[in-house]
């Protein structure tokens, strides 16, 4: 009973508080008309996305010809396509150390690496564990949550976490010297750190995309096996011939996503190698960016927007082919 | 049994009632393994996080976390620790005075007496399963641990409530309503999905300076409120409402807006609680955009502040996981509750 | 009061024109049946009135008063959906409450309201219960004592029995008929079935392809159709429709020849046609009877409902398809010859043209 006059109460109370609030909407109403409601409901959103979005990708675009350290627009010179130029002036491209601007080559490259291996490796895993939990499994609920439990982690916490895992007095080394191998400081040499970076980012994202590899998986309807199980169809055919190619529509929007968020990788990196290291060994295209402009007192917000504005056209172009493939499979 | 190692067959079988083949035996060590590579670094580093400081650095490290016994002898300022010692073939608890080189000089702490040397080779420390509190309530008393939590919480209750109103409204209006530009508006909305923030970041925080709200939890709060994920999900379950109650209502003499809050909101339950559980992880783990507005110590959310920690205390690891775990349980809470709905959501609309 | 005045009503989506020109008076206290096909817009013109739907021209006056500005809930009516429309979270209480509330009502008049309309709906049980606890019957009268404590000038109920059963249905339409007969409020009522029309309806709305085919009592329609349209849409089965070309006319009458040496005599004005002119000659199943002069008809076959039987069969020497209903039990021999003639004043003459009905002798051409 009690319990229920609360909630009673709560209800009045929020009666009272709404009728506060419709008030002036209602008043709008009776002025403006029931058509013009909808107007009125869209105004805060359209609002906060003109500004915070619309207004940024337009300013983005112009602020890359410009330089300086100033600011706003009015404190900042132009300089047409001097940005561009210093980014992209280089000797040889494959030697960062050639280029003008050696730390955006250094982060290029350690994208382009970053990406094709972490992208392979996600889907592979990903992949892997989709196909064996759609098998008729015991636990599959617990070890698809299980799988997925580090997705909603925050960066720093797995940073942090995976940081402390691989210390030098951390599980890893203490279980390599239960084998006899000598401890290393995995995170201060450039081969381990990449590949440890690489670990990490499957550690925390593969359980997404495993969850739409399976809801893919499941939707390919059961008659199909069993079919082909009737028609003597070996494990490999019935991979080859049926389940890859109906999951490819999943696939391939998998492989895209993977794509578009392996560009931008930041947070967890920057976190775990502290800010990069050892060296620029893990300085990424994103931290370029986040460098330039707030990361030291220069604050080269053109130099930072003509990057943004690169690495901008690249994901667009990525969306436009997923768009494309993703309308062609449709038909 | 033939291509039972086969990994195609492995990865494609299914199993079949009595009887057990080497396909299920990999599925599960792949699982159970991969639980494990879960697992395992999130365990160790809360076991750590439960280690004082002086332990927390032993290696090789124990499993549970020790602390050495100390005891307050006569005689002596400070408590002594107790070891174990082999004295004339005896079993003997003694307290360590002082170690110098390869011996140890020792007392009887019940009956203090002169110390007696010792070789370290013969005595093993006394210890005791403890946990330090001190790396939870430190700081939450010391540091400004208790301040970044605050700015969290508001900033994703604040951000999450705004996040769910806007976009509603959004959403009731653009599935509820015809009216010209209704089509290129959305349009316009769902662009935006293919829009990184790390595209716009630059610019974007030149817009939070124009207005004002750099190094201010509003900062951070509002410009990611209108969410094109969160449109789109809550249109797409507002379709499925029957437009004759939206007239019925009409007819009911409500106002349109009466019809949002009254009819439509309280219908559109389900996803706009697949939403709140999103908006609230987002913002709780929002890092990159509460790095680049906030920058005065008072406004750290958690995150920012967490990763401010690792650079300041970088030894003291037995903090910076303390906090990293009391910034981790309430995800983990939120997700043993709401697993299902979570996995569901996003298998559903592919958001993350 | 309840009375209705639509004039020159257009309603247009578009280029897409689906009300044209609408004139129809309805007076306070009638129940009245829009009646026609599926796409005919009589859920238009319902929603129209009801002030869901905007128009494109023409004037809807309520009680004397303009309401084409004016809202649903300012026009003083209420509406029965076709799906009910109650809303799912709320329980009938509320449903019932909640327009009172929006209106401001008073506490203990929602309650004596509620508690009144619950008494004559018998729903009083379910009060406290949510919609999807309940049968469809049970919505059914939720959704029209959610109408009913409105209190309002106008009902309007879409098709309101569409989603019940048979039985239910049945039951249904007699307890509407006699809620009519208790609050004596204009009611507005829209429906494909032809079966609801008549035995509702005080008047009979047809509408076809966006117009008015003809208002009337059910009875009036039933005996005079207007047009060829109406005399096919009420009545089952349809009426049998003859093509025929006139050869004679007398005072008696006008002689009609369908071909074959078969000629029907037609008490129509013999001024409003000319000989040789092509017409429709129409007789309802249950208008002919078997006589020992008449039309030749050969048996097909025929269906035994106990109390009625259905006889099928064609006109000797065409293939054209005629049916006729004869009462109680009657039991013809396949391919058997009966003759067949239309009761008195039964048969009904149609100008091919304008499908208009031919006038009946000293009967002035009915308008619409």
């Amino acid at each position: 009973m009690a319990a229920r006059s609360i909630s009673s109460l709560g209800d009045r109370l929020l009666d009272g508080v709404m009728s506060i609030v419709e008030a002036p909407i209602n008043g709008f109403e009776r002025l403006m008309g029931r058509k013009r409601m909808p107007y009125l409901f869209l105004a805060p959103n359209l609002v906060l996305f003109g500004i915070f979005t619309f207004l940024p990708i337009a300013i983005a675009v112009g602020y890359a010809f410009t330089g300086g350290t100033g600011l706003f627009v009015t404190e900042r010179p132009f300089v047409g396509f001097d940005n561009f130029r210093q980014l992209l002036s280089c000797e040889n491209y494959l030697e960062p150390g050639s280029c003008k601007e050696s730390l955006f080559w250094t982060a290029i490259w350690n994208t382009l690496w970053f990406v094709s291996f972490n992208v392979t490796a996600t889907l592979l895993v990903a992949l892997t564990t989709a196909l064996i939990l759609n098998r008729a499994i015991a636990g599959r609920g617990f070890f698809r949550a299980m799988f997925f439990y580090p997705v909603l982690l925050s960066p720093v916490v797995i940073g942090l976490i995976w940081k402390w895992f691989l210390d030098r007095n951390g599980l890893l080394n203490a279980f390599l010297q239960m084998l006899g191998v000598p401890p290393e400081i995995f995170l201060l040499e450039v081969g381990w750190s990449r590949f440890f970076v690489v670990v990490v980012s499957v550690w925390c994202h593969m359980g997404f995309y495993t969850l739409i590899l399976l809801a893919g998986l499941q939707a390919i309807p059961k008659d199909l096996y069993e079919a082909a199980s009737i028609d003597a169809a070996s494990p490999r055919r019935t991979l080859f011939r049926i389940t890859l190619p109906l999951l490819a529509p999943n696939l391939l929007v998998v492989l895209i996503l993977l794509m578009i968020r392996s560009v931008q990788i930041f947070d967890e990196a920057w976190v775990l190698t502290n800010g990069g290291g050892p060296g620029t060994a893990n300085s990424f295209i994103v931290q370029y960016i986040y460098q330039m402009a707030f990361g030291s007192d220069l604050r080269l917000f053109g130099l930072a927007s003509a990057a943004s504005v690169l690495m901008g056209l690249v994901l667009l172009c990525l969306t436009l082919v997923q768009l494309k493939l993703g309308k062609k499979m449709e038909s | 049994m033939a291509n039972g190692l086969n990994p195609i067959a492995f990865l494609t079988r299914t199993r079949r009632p009595g009887r057990i083949d080497i396909t299920d035996i990999l599925s599960w060590v792949w699982l159970i393994g991969g639980t494990l590579i879960v697992l395992i670094p999130v365990v160790w580093a809360g076991l750590s996080s439960l280690k004082p400081a002086a332990e927390i650095t032993r290696f090789p490290p124990s499993l549970l976390p020790h602390a050495a016994v100390q005891k307050s002898v006569p005689g002596f300022e400070q408590p002594l620790s107790l070891w174990n010692v082999t004295i004339d073939g005896q079993q003997k608890q003694m307290a360590m005075v002082r170690r110098i080189g390869l011996k140890a000089q020792m007392v009887d702490p019940d009956k203090p007496g002169p110390p007696i040397s010792v070789d370290v080779k013969e005595m093993t420390q006394v210890q005791r399963l403890t946990v330090a509190t001190e790396n939870f309530t430190d700081p939450l008393t010391r540091f400004d641990f208790l301040t970044f939590l605050k700015n969290s919480v508001f900033v994703t209750v604040v951000a999450t409530l705004m996040t769910l109103i806007v976009n509603a409204l959004a959403a009731f209006a653009l599935s509820k309503y015809k009216f010209r530009g209704e089509k290129a508006i959305f349009l316009l909305i769902i662009s935006t999905l293919m829009i990184p923030l790390t595209v716009i970041m630059v610019p974007a925080y030149l817009v939070v300076v124009g207005v004002g709200l750099v190094d201010n939890l509003w900062g951070i709060i509002i410009p990611t409120v209108a969410s094109p994920t969160g449109v789109f999900l809550l249109r797409q379950y507002m379709l499925t409402i029957p437009d004759e109650l939206i007239e019925a209502a009409r007819v009911d003499a409500a106002s349109e807006f009466r019809i949002f809050w009254r009819i439509v909101l309280p219908l559109t339950a389900p996803a706009l609680a697949v939403l709140a559980i999103f908006s609230v992880l987002w913002r709780w783990n929002d890092f990159l955009w509460p790095l680049i507005v906030l920058s005065s110590r008072d406004h750290f959310t958690l995150q920012v502040g967490l990763n401010s920690f690792q650079g300041e205390f970088s030894v003291q690891w037995n903090y910076i996981l303390a906090m990293t775990f009391l910034s981790l349980a309430p995800v983990t809470v939120v997700f043993l509750f709401l697993q299902k709905y979570i996995t569901t959501g996003i298998a559903g609309t592919g958001m993350k | 009061m309840g009375d209705l005045k639509l004039t020159n009503l257009n309603k247009a989506y578009g280029a897409l024109a689906v009300l044209h020109d609408i004139n129809l008076t309805i007076e306070d206290g009638e129940f009245v049946v829009f009646v026609g096909p599926s796409g005919c817009g009589k859920s238009t013109l319902l929603r129209v009135i009801a002030g869901l739907e905007d128009i494109t021209s023409g004037g809807i006056d309520m009680s004397g008063r303009d309401v084409r500005q004016l809202s649903p809930a300012e026009r003083k009516i209420a509406m029965v959906f076709q799906s009910y429309a109650l809303y799912p979270h709320m329980s009938v209480r509320k449903n019932l409450a909640f327009g009172l509330e929006n209106l401001r009502f008073k506490r203990e008049e929602i309650e004596s309201r509620i508690a009144e309309a619950a008494r004559m709906l018998a729903i009083e049980p379910y009060l406290e219960r949510k919609p999807r606890q309940l049968s469809g019957g049970q919505r059914q009268r939720v959704a029209i004592g959610r109408a009913i404590v409105r209190e309002p000038d106008i009902f309007l109920f879409d098709e309101p029995l569409s989603n019940l059963d048979a039985a239910l249905r049945v039951q249904t339409r007699a307890e509407i008929t006699k809620l009519h007969r208790d609050i004596k409020t204009t009611m507005i009522y829209v429906t494909h079935d032809q079966v609801e029309a008549m035995t509702m309806a005080d008047k009979i709305v047809v509408l076809n392809a966006g117009r008015i085919e003809q208002v009337g009592s059910p009875l009036d329609l039933f005996d005079h159709p207007r047009n060829l349209f109406v005399a096919g849409f009420l009545g089952s089965p349809r009426m049998n429709i003859f093509k025929g070309k006139v050869v004679s006319r007398s005072a008696e009458g006008v002689v009609i020849d369908l071909g074959y040496a078969q000629y029907l005599t037609a008490k129509v004005d013999p001024s409003s046609v000319s000989d040789g002119q092509p017409v429709l000659a129409g007789v309802r199943p249950a208008h002919f009877k078997v006589s020992s002069q008449g039309l030749p008809f050969i048996v097909q076959y025929y269906e035994s409902l106990g109390t009625e039987t259905y006889v099928y069969g064609t006109l000797e020497g065409q293939s054209e398809q005629v049916i006729i209903h004869q009462p109680g039990h009657f039991a013809p021999q396949v391919g058997e010859r009966l003759t067949i003639a239309p009761a008195e004043g039964r048969l009904h003459v149609f100008d091919p043209q304008t499908s208009l009905a031919v006038p009946n002798f000293g009967e002035v051409r009915r308008v619409a």
